[in-house]
């Protein structure tokens, strides 16, 4: 499944929520649906879920989604027990699985093609787990996988599509940053 | 603990510490106004205090020197790059009660210090009960100021 196709799809569905995205992931996103409430400044690896789950705690009326890399969950696998044991209703998380560190040389993760997150996830406690390999399945089930409540994990089996400019300035800056928290405070 | 709440803290977020454990965490777990996360490591802490600011709920996070060491990156990322409140209380495990910590015969607890010197990153010794009158002021401030602050237990609270 595409990557951009499979943002695409999440675009329908996105509206007041929350959206942490990482990398080449984020990128994306910011291209296909920009918006204030997109919350890019994740600043170490691997701790988009980790926010997420500062965000979902913080925030219990407002849905979380979390738009993560395999390899940024690998350097943060613990935070999957994390946030099954915190178990916010409101956190769904998006694992886009495509096996490599895009952004970083597309070097393959450890355990490539090996690795299993949904079956890591489901162990640590997320509620539910759901594994979308092609665009059509996505497409006519991701509206019943949000209903659920969560911790809830989508492993998304993708590959790069048109991949969009790197602002790594923009994620980084003060203006998203405070773009994000204004936007927070009137949602 | 009346110090954090009066600074408004709401969520304590830790990896215990045997130095704060008896005098803090095992008495805040069992406090409903204080919400718990536990977390698995500490810079997952470091994360989650960081987001919960945005809409300015108030977080400390409880550790060690050793989580302390281990989340330098995602301190020097979120707090002190993007200029989040992230306040951390972190136990010297391993420092002798009658001696200060840069003359403790442990490594890892006289470079603490100066680790958080180089990072540019305020903190307090909290070794007396003189010293924690100063909690609540330097959590508001840290609020106030979006900045990040350590404070640093050199002994069992009582």
């Amino acid at each position: 499944m595409r990557r951009d196709l499979a943002l695409e799809v999440l675009k329908q569905h996105v509206t007041n929520e929350i959206v942490v995205a990482v990398y080449q992931t984020l990128f994306d996103w910011m291209a296909i649906n920009p918006r204030d409430l997109n919350y890019v400044a994740t600043g170490a690896m691997g701790q988009a879920s980790s926010h997420g789950l500062g965000l979902a705690l913080a925030n219990p009326k407002k849905e979380v989604l979390v738009f993560d890399g395999d390899g940024s969950v690998l350097m943060n696998l613990g935070s999957l027990v994390t946030i099954a044991n915190a178990a916010p209703e409101n956190f769904h998380h998006f694992i886009f699985e495509n096996g490599v560190y895009e952004v970083n040389g597309a070097h393959p993760i450890p355990g490539q093609n090996k690795v299993d997150f949904g079956a890591m996830a489901k162990a640590a406690g997320y509620r539910s787990v759901t594994v979308f390999s092609n665009l059509e399945t996505f497409e006519s089930e991701v509206t019943e996988f949000l209903k659920q409540p969560g911790p809830a994990m989508a492993v998304m089996k993708i590959e790069a599509g048109e991949s969009y400019p790197r602002d790594y300035n923009y994620i980084h800056s003060a203006l998203a940053r405070e773009q994000f928290r204004q936007a927070l405070q009137k949602s | 603990m009346d110090a954090l709440k009066k600074a408004h803290i709401q969520f304590i977020v830790s990896v215990p510490d045997i130095v704060t454990s008896d005098g803090l965490l095992w008495p805040i777990s069992k406090d409903p106004e204080f919400k718990l996360v536990r977390v698995c490591k500490e810079d997952e802490g470091v994360s989650i205090c960081g987001a919960m600011s945005y809409n300015m709920t108030r977080a400390l996070l409880l550790m060690q020197q050793t989580g302390l060491m281990d989340s330098l990156n995602a301190i020097r990322a979120i707090g002190i790059d993007y200029q989040l409140p992230v306040c951390m209380m972190v136990g010297l495990q391993g420092k002798e009660p009658h001696k200060i910590s840069s003359e403790s015969s442990s490594y890892g607890v006289r470079i603490i210090q100066p680790v958080l010197e180089a990072m540019q990153i305020p903190f307090r010794v909290i070794e007396s009960p003189e010293d924690v009158k100063h909690i609540t002021a330097d959590i508001e401030a840290a609020y106030q100021t979006s900045s990040t602050f350590v404070f640093i237990i050199g002994r069992a609270p009582v």
